[in-house]
């Protein structure tokens, strides 16, 4: 049995009346890719960002790499340093510029010299075919470059792990491609990822698994193959319905 | 003469314990306000740099008497008697009237000059010959003055108060007044050299002036008195008087000196003759160009004011508003309660409360760190609130992205979200220096001399508040326009930096937007 990344334990939350995650467990391996898929509202998105504590809950307990995330003595800020964030809307910082904003977090969390921190930094923009914008301001960026700055700067910070929130889905459609080949790349070096995205053939490609959720509960944890073609419950088949014939 | 104590600084004088501070030996250091404008004292119109005037020569000649090197210290006018108390000076002299509410808060020499109120009418008047005749008529005088006072009591009069006589005299002149009450000096210096100008009626009321000085200074008050009465008996107390033209029967009763007159009236020759109002255009040119030594002074403490108290509003305001927005419960509670209580409350009172009140508790800062500490303790206020929709104003996801990333709460406040709330912010920040330096002018309240207070001092001299206001005006101007034109380019680089929506729709690939 392979090593576990991040333990999930009865974790339940709501949002005032609303409960939004049920008593979900589930484990993720060492080195696997996870997509999180499922209606809008379904919780993806708490469930995802309570993974490195940026969303509290209110029962259950969640493990990264056996440290409890959510208990007061854990050094959150420590702990998050391995796990990488990329969501949705990008985020990047409008007052830097490329290098800057992937350098920012090495130089002041991990007490990486400027000098280093910018070496590695376009190294890892090399990779991801952004060394020309280096110098270039987030504002003078395509979406989809923007998006590849983004996982950069998680990257800089060498996380064990990734968490993608959507992080396609903000983007024109001829731009999704080379995000998602950004993606896939991070994926064949092994690293453990969860991905909340509703790019389904992309999810089957590189998934180890699909985390199916409808209204706060976990309603199947399979391989992709046998999710597309053999959905188990009832939504999940309205759900693919929905989704791959419109 | 003039104004009476205002409520205010009375109020706060009255909260004043007196306190033990020695003066300089040797010295005699006394308060005066050169704004006050002739005959009192003035700036000479023919040499800026001195001062001159019936009470100059009449301390000075005093000091003489008493052994003493004056010195002279500028303050307000309606701040003089607060001066005193917080030992600005060891005496004041400055048409200070004996009344029974100035003599609650200090003691006063005997008087060394006494006067009367006088009506002045139009030449082609012939209604007006006493203060009965001004019923119904519109009548002019200084705002909160003995003759404000005697006026209501009249009743039924339209009055209408000043802050300068000269503005009354020319409203009177070209029609908008039927006839105005001043202190008879004041009427003899300004309305006096108006050819349309003529006095009426009879000597109104009794003004004493006296020299001030603090309450319980017994020996002081002694060497004051001993050194006017020799200054009486001598005959120079009379002949300074005569100089300026202002001897007369109240006084002469007063000093119990009765005989024929001695000395010419050169000193109000001299102001008459300086008056002349045909003046070449070179001739304004030059005397313009002579302001400039005294505006420039003045400017710059102006800017110097202006620039440490926009310093300290900008950090102090940041400081309040992190409080505010991420600090925690009581201290954000506190930084609210000051930032109300601060705009709630006239910065003119939190300046007075500054200088004036806070030697009460042992706290005596000199004028200008007063100056920039209110003004600035004021403005951070006002700060605190920009910058508070500034960082509301820097989206949520960008706290977040740092904290994914590993960082504090701090770490990211610093590195991220306060870096963009300031360049936000720049734009209105930057504006608000401008109103902060018109602002400034408020600090003529504790001595120090700015723009707008020698502006006050050099338009009294000359007479001239039309030319002079131009050239002041232009001074404030060209002082505020760096900081229009740095709100601008901050503007319209914040708008490219952050992304926003702005004008000129060039995006110079490669340019370095960081301002820090
Ligand atoms: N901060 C919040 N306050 C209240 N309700 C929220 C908040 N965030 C999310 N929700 C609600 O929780 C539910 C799950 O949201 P989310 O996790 O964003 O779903 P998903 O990402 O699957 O679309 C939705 O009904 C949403 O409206
Ligand atoms: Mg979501």
């Amino acid at each position: 049995m392979a090593e576990v990344a991040i333990s999930i334990r009865n974790v339940s939350k709501s949002f005032g009346s609303l409960r939004v995650l049920k008593e979900i467990s589930f484990d993720i391996p060492k080195s696997q890719v996870f997509a999180f898929i499922g209606p809008s509202g379904a919780g993806k998105s708490t469930l995802v960002r309570a993974l490195n504590g940026l969303e509290g809950i209110d029962a259950g307990e969640i493990l990264v790499e056996g440290v409890s995330v959510h208990d007061r003595r854990t050094d959150i800020n420590r702990l998050r340093t391995n796990i990488g964030f990329v969501s949705q809307s990008f985020n990047l910082y409008p007052h830097l510029d490329v290098l800057g904003n992937v350098t920012l977090a090495p130089v002041h969390v991990k007490r990486q010299g400027q000098e280093e921190a910018r070496e590695r930094a376009l190294a890892i923009l090399g990779s991801l075919g952004l060394a020309d914008k280096a110098r270039s301001f987030p504002q003078q960026l395509s979406g989809g470059q923007q998006q590849r700055v983004a996982i950069a700067r998680a990257m800089a910070m060498d996380p064990h792990m990734i968490l993608f929130d959507e992080p396609t889905s903000a983007l024109d459609p001829e731009l999704i491609k080379e995000v998602l080949d950004a993606i896939r790349q991070l994926a064949s070096t092994g690293m453990t990822m969860v991905v909340v995205t509703h790019e389904m053939s992309f999810a089957r490609e590189i998934c180890e698994r699909i985390v199916f959720m409808n209204q706060g509960s976990v309603l199947e944890i399979t391989p992709p193959q046998e999710f597309f073609s053999n959905p188990k419950t009832e939504r999940a088949r309205e759900f693919l319905g929905k989704i791959l014939h419109h | 003469m003039r104004r009476l104590v205002t409520a205010l600084t009375l109020l706060l004088f009255l909260a004043l314990p007196s306190s033990a501070l020695t003066a300089s030996p040797g010295i005699l250091a006394w308060g005066g306000d050169t704004e006050g404008g002739a005959p009192y004292m003035f700036q000479d119109p023919r040499d800026l740099e001195r001062l001159i005037g019936y009470e100059v020569e009449i301390v000075e000649a005093l000091a003489e008497k008493m052994g003493l090197k004056p010195r002279f210290v500028q303050n307000g006018w309606d701040n003089l008697i607060p001066g005193l108390e917080r030992h600005l000076y060891d005496v004041s002299i400055d048409g200070l009237e004996i009344t029974p509410e100035h003599q609650d808060v200090v003691d006063f020499s005997m008087p060394y000059y006494v006067t009367h109120l006088q009506i002045g009418v139009r030449r082609d008047n012939f209604d007006i010959g006493s203060l009965e005749d001004c019923r119904g008529r519109i009548v002019g005088t200084l705002k909160q003055s003995y003759s404000q006072y005697v006026l209501e009591t009249v009743g039924d009069v339209d009055i209408r108060t000043y802050e300068d006589e000269v503005n009354a005299y020319s409203d009177l002149v070209n029609g908008r007044l039927e006839a105005t009450l001043f202190d008879a000096p004041i009427a003899l210096y300004y309305g006096g050299p108006m050819r349309e100008i003529k006095f009426v009626g009879p000597e109104i009321g009794r003004i004493e002036y006296g020299i001030a000085v603090r309450k319980g200074e017994e020996e002081l008050l002694r060497t004051v008195n001993r050194a006017l009465t020799e200054l009486r008996d001598s005959g120079e107390l009379r002949s300074i008087l005569e100089r300026w033209n202002l001897w007369n029967s109240l006084t002469a009763r007063a000093l119990q000196d009765y005989g024929p007159a001695r000395t010419e009236p050169v000193m109000y020759t001299r102001w008459v003759a300086d008056l002349q109002p045909e003046l070449t255009w070179q001739d304004r040119i030059n005397r313009y160009l002579s302001f400039l030594p005294t505006l420039g002074r003045a400017a710059l403490t102006t800017m110097k004011v202006s620039l440490a108290s926009m310093t300290l509003a900008i950090a102090l305001g940041l400081i309040l508003a992190l409080l505010r927005v991420f600090g925690p419960k009581p201290l954000s509670t506190l930084s609210m309660l000051y930032v109300e209580i601060i705009r709630g409350t006239p910065v003119l009172i939190q300046l007075f409360f500054i200088f004036y009140g806070l030697p009460n508790v042992g706290i005596r800062l000199d004028p200008f760190t007063a100056g920039a500490l209110g003004l600035g303790l004021n403005y951070a206020a006002y700060e605190a609130e920009i910058y508070r929709a500034g960082l509301l104003s820097v989206p949520k996801g960008q706290m977040e992205a740092a904290l994914g990333l590993g960082m504090t709460r701090n770490q990211a406040l610093h590195h991220v979200v306060v870096p963009q709330a300031v360049r936000l912010v720049l734009p209105p920040v930057t504006n608000d220096f401008i109103s902060l330096l018109k602002d400034s002018s408020l600090v003529s309240v504790i001595t120090l001399v700015d723009l707008t207070k020698a502006y006050g001092q050099l338009a009294t001299t000359y007479y001239d508040y039309f030319g002079t206001g131009l050239v002041v005006a232009a001074i404030y101007l060209l002082l505020g326009l760096p900081f229009v034109r740095l709100a601008r380019w901050t503007e319209a680089k914040m708008a490219l930096a952050l992304g926003l929506p702005g004008k000129g729709k060039k995006r110079p690939s490669g340019l370095d937007l960081r301002l820090f």
